[in-house]
């Protein structure tokens, strides 16, 4: 398809902006302006309309295709949420942070406090914070809150402990709050080497980050005694909220002995991921890291009103307001709606469906852990790796049938990992159907794995040459 | 009810097929002690009833209040074709393209983008978005300091007070050193800036036009920068960026913005997008995704995330950043916006705020008492000085349903009478009279 | 001239005071096409097993370590622009850098080529 670019007619245009009620201003001097007009595409609304409505079409996406993405938590996202949000959409955040704005923003504010409390008594956690922007800007707020309460003690401790199959932003967002990382390997039973960990355990550290259930799906039994064994040693302790759809009602980390958690309200809490963004992380904390949270907070007032307070021992502000509000307002709105009984459901639901997919699927598949599973299975192709198939070639099959692939090469402690998650919103009937083409896809491989490889035959375009998009670096057209 | 479909016969017959005799069994892994504690929320409720209760928040928004207001946000029109564009759900509800054969539709869409913010700042290569204009500053410090090798940045005192805030602590995280100069009345303080750089400086940082309004020719600046070997980092207001000159045109190494006034709502503070965009040499130093074009097989061409070697998926505790989730709805938002407007349209709607701030400027600094506080031209804000407190006079204006800037002592102690006030296309004449009017109401009466 | 190889698949060629450094042809097939070569700065000094340099692919990134200290007095700039040349000729045209050997006897902590033959086998 032709870049907007290529559509582009002098002397064309989509809209036409208000009409001036001012007279003209004398021009800005020659030296402060731009000398060339920035190069934007002149197109009539109608061809804008096509040209992204077309564009739209090639994408898969949860509201027309299947999307059991591992780790991604692909769920149906609900309509009035939508809804929601756009009654918000022409609030002015300045006002808020204006000398007696507040009481012009008492909904939106209210709503923050509300949401803030919902999500502390989801986790288990005393306060929270809503202003990260997505998941990994949560984890580097929360290192951050851990740095400074270990600076308020007078410490200056240097490690942060992740474990290799943790996600990789959790070593990237502690290394930008200032820390060495130490990686410790999964043992033979798939969590965490617990004496590896105990060994690198001291008083250097700061922190441990966990996943749990980590990235296998698999619930770590031992959470409780690596909380214990970091505690002991003045360490602190991080949930990594990833994986929370598991365990909604069941169990709750700050119960544990977890110190700090993010959420991604854009996994668990029914917020679109909009092609990559935008998320929210909200970062809960225990009660002796309240102070050093980020500014400003949303506070509830002695008479029922809400307000703006700066947060003077905090780290400081992580991002310009109060988070992704327009998010943060579907999530709200899909804790309010769900209530107690259907978040339970939710965890209850999205743990059985990754059960049977795994039930299903294993005698074709290896499942290099074969244990009860959580919110998400892992497989791996290691069988169909010897008619010389590999997970990816698996995926783009798939891709030919109209599912979007699970995930596949993460984590990097399988070989050949292909990872599901189908989450509590699909029927049986959805997964069934994918389950056919993944017992074919096995059938194939050893009939004529050449038709595997050849896949994605149905798409605008077949495989991509990676490597001349990496060795060319055209990144933006001409122009 | 969390839109699970499956009927009780369907969970009987899947618990079948695991050979579990319910529910309970598969949770059987957590050991009892770990289960909650608690986990007090209320019942749930329709969606009817939600609305209803989102309708009651959403009448206390402060919408009614007419804002001249900004501080890096701003309220400008936005076309309808960007809210149904931006709302397919092929795009809204997509997962980043790890895929790109089934996503060539958000990918295409990012490339154009990235081209689109390329043309914006007058650079050469951009990301697929960052999370706001604040973050994206601190990024681009980062990416000075690994650039350079060297240590600590220079911060001109008139950037944003909320950016610089988040640049701090970015920056105090790695132990990497901030000048942060006072702010030199309400223009970029040029000679200071200059005379600042030293040769641990990675990048001096000011924003244009600055948080006061004021804009400055950057060029002599860049080069100074750069004949000590530093950086010149500029953030930008994208609206104004259909009259004034470029980063790129005045010599910067790294352009970056908030994105949010190309096609995003306010929304009471996002979600936005920040941008950031460099010389083709830096472009393995850019944090995030990057989109780039490549072909198939059959020479088809087609799009796909690039470099990602530099990414956190990869790197891990070594990538460029730790970014994952970036704002792409928003940047498409932004792309559909731009695309909309298109070349003149662009200019021609930064002329039209220009000309409706001039307009303000006139009428406002003509009141009795009240003064303009630049030296420099400005574009769609300006700063006043008023002969009354800023907060007094704004707090009285709010009760009378305009928000009539944002007073300067909020960010800068001392400067009680100083007020920043917006004029976007969106504010009428009769609007600004009628602010002139209050305004001299509020300040006599 | 001797050749030596590292446990992390670096090789290095002595000759008299000076090495050439590079990745093994094992190393470059298994990283796949190489999309990026980190170049070290000339001058650079570094001791053995240092981190020398950085190579990409397009789906992974590895550091490459001195295999012996010295200084770096030369790299191969070619492969800025053609970095396919370690996945062509990795022990010959696609060399890194070189070094000025600072300590010949690092070499008894390398394995020469039978040696190192050895050593994959085992790693297979």
């Amino acid at each position: 398809m032709e870049l907007i670019y290529e559509k582009s007619v002098a002397g064309r245009s989509g809209v036409r902006i208000p009409l001036s009620d001012v007279p003209k201003a004398a021009p800005l001097p020659e030296a402060l302006r731009r000398t060339e007009a920035a190069g934007f595409p002149e197109v009539s609304e109608l061809d804008l309309v096509r040209h992204y409505t077309n564009l739209s079409r090639r994408n898969f996406s949860v509201d027309t295709n299947f999307y059991p993405l591992g780790s991604c938590t692909m769920k149906y996202n609900a309509k009035v949420m939508e809804q929601a949000g756009a009654l918000f959409v022409d609030c002015h955040p300045m006002l808020a942070l204006l000398p007696g704005g507040e009481k012009y923003v008492q909904g939106p504010l209210s709503l923050v406090h509300a949401l803030e409390q919902q999500l502390a008594e989801i986790t288990g956690m005393d306060e929270v914070t809503t202003q990260p922007l997505a998941g990994a800007h949560g984890e580097m707020t929360g290192i951050m809150v851990i740095a400074a309460y270990h600076k308020a003690r007078g410490e200056k401790r240097k490690y942060v402990i992740v474990p290799d199959s943790s996600h990789g932003t959790n070593p990237a967002s502690a290394a930008m709050a200032g820390y060495e990382i130490i990686t410790i390997p999964t043992a033979p039973y798939g969590d965490m080497d617990l004496d590896a960990y105990r060994a690198a355990m001291n008083n250097e550290v700061a922190a441990v980050m966990m996943t749990c259930p980590n990235t296998l799906g698999i619930f770590n039994p031992h959470i409780a005694e690596i909380c214990e064994i970091a505690h002991q040693a003045g360490a602190l302790t991080y949930y990594d909220g990833a994986n929370l759809n598991a365990i909604l009602g069941k169990v709750r980390p700050g119960d544990v002995g977890f110190d700090v958690i993010h959420v991604n309200l854009h996994k668990t809490f029914g917020t679109p991921h909009g092609g990559g963004g935008p998320g929210s992380g909200p970062v809960g904390v225990k009660k002796g890291l309240i102070p050093y949270l980020p500014t400003p907070r949303v506070v509830k007032n002695a008479d029922g009103s809400f307000g703006v307070e700066a947060h003077p021992e905090g780290i400081g502000r992580v991002s310009d307001f109060f988070g992704n509000f327009g998010i943060m307002v579907r999530a709200y709105g899909y804790i309010t709606l769900l209530g107690g009984e259907g978040l339970i459901e939710v965890s209850e639901q999205a743990v059985l469906n990754a059960n049977y997919m795994m039930a299903r699927l294993k005698d074709e598949y290896e499942l290099p852990f074969d244990m009860t599973c959580m919110h998400e299975c892992v497989f791996s192709a290691a069988r169909q790796l010897k008619d010389g198939v590999h997970a990816l070639d698996i995926a783009k099959y798939l891709i030919d049938r109209g599912f979007h692939p699970p995930t596949v090469y993460f984590p990097l402690n399988v070989k050949e990992a292909i990872m599901i998650e189908p989450t509590e919103t699909e029927s049986k009937a959805t997964m069934d159907a994918f389950i056919e083409v993944m017992l074919e896809a096995a059938r194939l491989t050893r009939e004529n794995p050449d038709a595997l490889h050849q896949a994605p035959e149905t798409m605008p375009v077949g495989r991509l040459d990676e490597t001349r998009a990496a060795r060319a670096q055209q990144v933006c057209c001409e122009g | 009810m969390g839109y699970c479909p499956n009927t009780p016969e369907e969970i009987r017959d899947m618990l079948a097929v695991i050979g579990a005799s319910g529910v309970a069994d598969l949770f059987a892994p957590i050991p009892e002690e770990l289960r909650a504690k608690s986990f007090n929320l209320p019942a749930g409720v329709s969606e009817f009833e939600l609305m209803a209760l989102m309708r009651e928040k959403a009448r206390q928004g402060g919408t009614e209040i007419v804002p001249f207001i900004g501080g890096g946000i701003y309220d400008h029109i936005i076309p309808a074709a960007v809210d149904h564009l931006s709302g397919r759900a092929e795009f809204y509800t997509a997962y980043t393209p790890y895929q790109p054969e089934c996503a060539q539709g958000t990918l295409q869409a990012l490339y154009e983008y990235q081209s689109a913010i390329c043309r914006l700042t007058g650079m050469e290569a951009s990301n697929a978005s960052l999370y706001d204009g604040g973050t994206a500053l601190a990024e681009a410090a980062l990416m000075a300091l690994r650039i350079t090798g060297r240590h600590a940045v220079v911060l001109d005192g008139s950037v944003n007070p909320l950016h610089r805030e988040v640049v701090c602590g970015y920056l105090a995280s790695l132990e990497a050193g901030v000048c942060q100069l006072p702010p030199a009345g309400c223009e970029v303080d040029l000679a200071g800036l200059m005379n600042s750089i030293t040769e641990e400086t990675a990048a001096v940082i000011v924003q244009h036009p600055n948080f006061f309004g004021s804009v400055a020719d950057l060029t002599e600046l860049a080069k100074k920068a750069h004949e000590q070997g530093a950086l010149l980092i500029v953030s930008c207001y994208p609206i104004a960026m259909g009259l004034l000159k470029s980063p790129g045109e005045m010599g910067a190494d790294i352009a970056v913005g908030e994105g949010q006034s190309l096609g995003n709502p306010l929304s009471f503070g996002g979600p936005y997008f920040g941008f950031i965009a460099t010389r083709k040499r830096f472009i393995r130093n850019l944090p995030g995704r990057i989109v780039g074009e490549t072909v198939d097989a059959q020479g088809r061409r087609g799009y796909v995330l690039t470099l990602q070697a530099r990414e956190q998926h990869i790197k891990r505790h070594k990538a460029t950043s730790n970014i994952c989730s970036n704002q792409s709805l928003c940047a498409l938002r932004g792309l559909i916006f731009v695309a909309s407007l298109g070349k003149k349209g662009f200019a021609d709607l930064a002329l039209l705020n220009y000309d409706k701030a001039e307009y303000a400027k006139s009428v406002l600094g003509a009141l009795k008492g009240v003064s303009l506080a630049n030296a420099a031209p400005t574009f769609n804000e300006f700063t006043l000085k008023l002969p009354k407190p800023a907060a007094e006079v704004v707090a009285r204006l709010l009760d009378r349903g305009v928000a009539a800037g944002v007073p300067v002592a909020g960010y800068y102690p001392g400067r009680e009478d100083e007020l920043v006030v917006t004029v976007t296309e969106k504010r009428t004449k009769a609007e600004i009279d009628a602010l002139a009017a209050r305004l001299e109401e509020a300040l006599w009466n | 001239m001797s050749m030596y190889f590292s446990k992390e698949h670096e090789w290095v060629k002595i000759d008299g005071s000076q090495a050439t450094v590079g990745i093994s042809a094992h190393a470059a097939h298994e990283l796949g096409d190489i999309t990026f070569v980190e170049l070290p700065q000339v001058g650079k000094t570094l001791k053995q097993f240092d981190t020398l340099a950085g190579i990409e692919s397009v789906k992974a990134a590895s550091d490459i370590y001195a295999p012996v200290s010295g200084k770096v007095v030369a790299v191969n700039d070619k492969l800025e622009d053609a970095p396919e040349l370690v996945n062509e000729s990795a022990e010959e045209e696609g060399w890194i850098c070189r070094l000025e050997v600072a300590n010949a006897a690092d070499v008894s902590a390398l394995m020469d080529a039978a040696a190192y033959a050895e050593y994959l086998k085992g790693l297979e």
